[in-house]
């Protein structure tokens, strides 16, 4: 029995460890895509400012709540706007961004196919 | 027939590309968040100075009555400069001055607020910064004026004398 009880603390603090260290590496993946606002250019994982610190503290209590990643980037979105956010969202301001990598992709595409047809014809 | 158009083409491209890279070059590269205002006053509880009571944001900002919210620190030297623009502030009676205080020391508030006064009605005690956050402030000094459960202006920095004009003027 007292085996059993062992191996059950043991097993129980094990999945504790488990569960810290997913959110561990959930807080360090959204903070390394939030921007710092006082040091501009670094990420707020980077930054050791007031700021920074301020905003981790923030991330872990988000997590610790239960608030998924998307739920926690809007959260600081409306807070300080889209550009703390280093991956651009995807909405009608954007799509020229997102999509004009692949348009011109599809076009270098398309003169290449053209000019192989060509060549074999 | 081909080198007709080539050369025009690649110098219009050549033009285009270097007006957008001149344009950005005087562009500040330094972003201050967009200043959202008529927005709702963010809903919170936090710990008060110094008696350590917990309360809410509900409890604090009372409707028809305007609100000047301060973050301060002892630490901050900006924060010296304004403090004696708030203490004259204070004498003004439409306006109740709510202080966060920001990231510091219970001894070190107290200090300070013996040297310079206090005008803060109530003050939050912020220990982590997170009630800055919150509030979507990202340095010290910062201040809001609220009025209505509602922001109606937003200073980053300290407040100087021109401003605690302006401040005025709109409770009157």
């Amino acid at each position: 029995m007292k085996i059993l009880k062992l191996s059950f603390i043991i097993f129980f603090i094990f999945s504790f460890n488990h569960l810290k260290a997913n959110n561990e590496d959930l807080k360090n993946k959204i903070t390394k895509n939030l921007r710092c606002l006082i040091c501009q250019g670094q990420s707020v994982y980077d930054s050791d400012s007031e700021f920074a610190n301020s905003l981790k503290v923030m991330v872990d209590k988000k997590i610790n709540k239960g608030l998924s990643e998307k739920q926690i980037y809007s959260y600081f979105e409306d807070k300080y706007g889209e550009w703390i956010l280093y991956d651009p969202l995807f909405n009608k301001n954007t799509y020229f961004l997102w999509l004009l990598p692949l348009l011109i992709f599809l076009t270098g595409g398309a003169i290449i196919f053209k000019k192989l047809i060509k060549k074999y014809k | 027939m081909k080198n007709k158009f080539l050369l025009p083409f690649i110098t219009s491209i050549f033009v285009i590309v270097f007006i957008i890279f001149y344009k950005g070059l005087q562009d500040t590269n330094i972003y201050t968040p967009e200043t959202k205002i008529n927005n709702e006053i963010p809903s919170f509880s936090a710990k008060l100075f110094p008696s350590n009571e917990i309360i809410s944001s509900k409890e604090i900002f009372e409707l028809n009555k305007f609100y000047l919210l301060n973050i301060w620190s002892s630490w901050c030297v900006p924060c010296r400069q304004e403090h004696s623009f708030l203490v004259e502030l204070k004498k003004n009676t439409n306006i109740e001055i709510i202080g966060v205080n920001y990231k510091d020391t219970r001894v070190n508030a107290t200090n300070f607020l013996n040297e310079f006064g206090n005008p803060f009605k109530i003050i939050i005690f912020d220990q982590d910064g997170t009630k800055a956050i919150v509030w979507g402030a990202y340095g010290v000094p910062e201040s809001f004026l609220i009025y209505n459960q509602k922001i109606i202006r937003k200073y980053l920095g300290p407040l100087d004398n021109e401003l605690i004009e302006e401040i005025k003027l709109i409770i009157k």
